[in-house]
C-alpha cells in the first residue's frame, strides 16, 4: 500500500507572542490617538515657562484660539486677522448664551507664537473684551528638560 | 490503522497570515498619525473691561507697574518698575524685587489678596518676554513646589504700532 507523504511546511517559530504583543500596541495607540485639531497647531511654537503646569480640570466653556508670529488667528477651521476676528467671536457668544450663559463665563485660551508681538495679544484681548469676555489663558509649553 | 476525523484535519488548516498582515498595516498607520506634544500649561489672566468696579471693596493699593521696553528686533531691552527701578532684561533680579514686595508669598486661598501688577509692554515685544515676565512675576519653583507671588495680573493700554 502506497502511503502518501503528507508535505510539511517548514517549521515556523510560534507566532502568538507577537501578535499578541502587536494587538497590545494596537490598543495603546487607539485609546491615546487624538484626532481633534482644536489643541494643537504646528505653526505655533508656544514660548516656554517654568510654572507651566497642565490646569487641574478642562476649563467649562473654552474657546481656544491660535495667534501666529504675523498676527493670523486660527479659530477651529477659520482663519482671520485681529481686524476681523469680531465675527467669530460674536458666533461663539451667541453659542454661549444658546446655553443660557454670558460671555462672562467663557474661557478664552490664547496660544500665541513665542515670536508674537506683544501689543498683538493685547489687541486680541481687548476685542474679546469688547464682546465681554473675561476669562483669558495665556498657554505656554513646559520648558524641556535640561 | 489511525482514525483521522474531518474536524482534527480543519482545525490545524486556518491561516492567519491575512490578519496578522492587516495587524501589521493598522500598527503602521496609528505609529505614523500618533504625535507626542509638549505638555501645556495656562497662565489664568482674568480681565473685566476696564471701568467696572471690581468687587465690593475698590483696590486700595496701587498696582506695580512694569514698563517693557524692546529694542528694534523685538527683544527685552530693559523693564522699568514704577518709573523707577530699571533692571535692564534680567527677569532673575525682576523676581527678586516681587519676592521682597510680597513678604511671605501668597499662598493658597486668603483674604488678603497680594499686589496687583499692571504690565506696560511696547508693541513690537516678542511674547516670549512677555510670558518670561509673567512668569518672573506671578511665582518661582522651589524643588517641586510653586511658591506663588502675585496672583493678579492686568494689561495697559496697547501702545499704537508705528507700521
Amino acid at each position: 500500500m502506497a502511503r502518501k507523504k503528507f508535505s510539511t511546511k517548514a517549521a515556523e517559530g510560534d507566532m502568538t507572542p507577537m501578535i499578541d504583543m502587536v494587538f497590545q500596541l494596537i490598543a495603546f495607540f487607539m485609546v491615546l490617538i487624538n484626532f481633534s485639531q482644536d489643541d494643537q497647531n504646528a505653526k505655533i511654537t508656544l514660548p516656554t515657562s517654568e510654572l507651566a503646569k497642565p490646569a487641574e480640570g478642562a476649563a467649562e466653556f473654552p474657546i481656544v484660539m491660535h495667534l501666529d508670529k504675523d498676527g493670523t488667528i486660527y479659530m477651529g477651521a477659520n482663519t482671520a486677522s485681529v481686524d476681523s476676528i469680531r465675527p467669530l467671536l460674536s458666533t461663539e457668544v451667541a453659542v454661549l448664551v444658546s446655553q443660557s450663559k454670558a460671555a462672562s463665563d467663557g474661557n478664552i485660551i490664547i496660544r500665541a507664537h513665542k515670536d508674537a508681538p506683544g501689543g498683538k495679544i493685547q489687541d486680541l484681548i481687548n476685542k474679546c473684551q469688547e464682546l465681554g469676555f473675561e476669562k483669558f489663558a495665556l498657554r505656554v509649553k513646559e520648558e524641556e528638560v535640561k | 490503522m489511525r482514525i483521522k476525523s474531518k474536524s482534527d484535519d480543519n482545525a490545524g488548516q486556518l491561516s492567519l497570515t491575512s490578519m496578522i498582515d492587516v495587524v501589521f498595516l493598522l500598527l503602521i498607520f496609528f505609529v505614523m498619525t500618533f504625535k507626542i506634544a509638549a505638555q501645556e500649561g495656562d497662565f489664568n489672566v482674568k480681565m473685566p473691561l476696564q471701568g467696572q468696579p471690581s468687587g465690593p471693596s475698590e483696590e486700595p493699593e496701587l498696582p506695580i507697574k512694569l514698563r517693557l521696553k524692546a529694542d528694534a528686533a523685538g527683544n527685552i531691552a530693559d523693564i522699568v518698575v514704577n518709573d523707577s527701578q530699571s533692571f535692564g532684561n534680567d527677569f532673575a533680579k525682576l523676581r527678586a524685587f516681587i519676592v521682597q514686595m510680597t513678604p511671605g508669598g501668597v499662598e493658597g486661598p486668603s483674604d488678603a489678596k497680594g499686589p496687583e501688577v499692571e504690565l506696560d509692554l511696547d508693541y513690537g515685544l516678542k511674547y516670549e518676554f512677555v510670558v518670561s515676565t509673567i512668569t518672573s512675576v506671578t511665582g518661582y519653583k522651589q524643588g517641586d513646589d510653586i511658591i506663588r507671588l502675585v496672583e493678579r495680573i492686568k494689561f495697559a493700554a496697547p501702545r499704537k504700532s508705528a507700521n
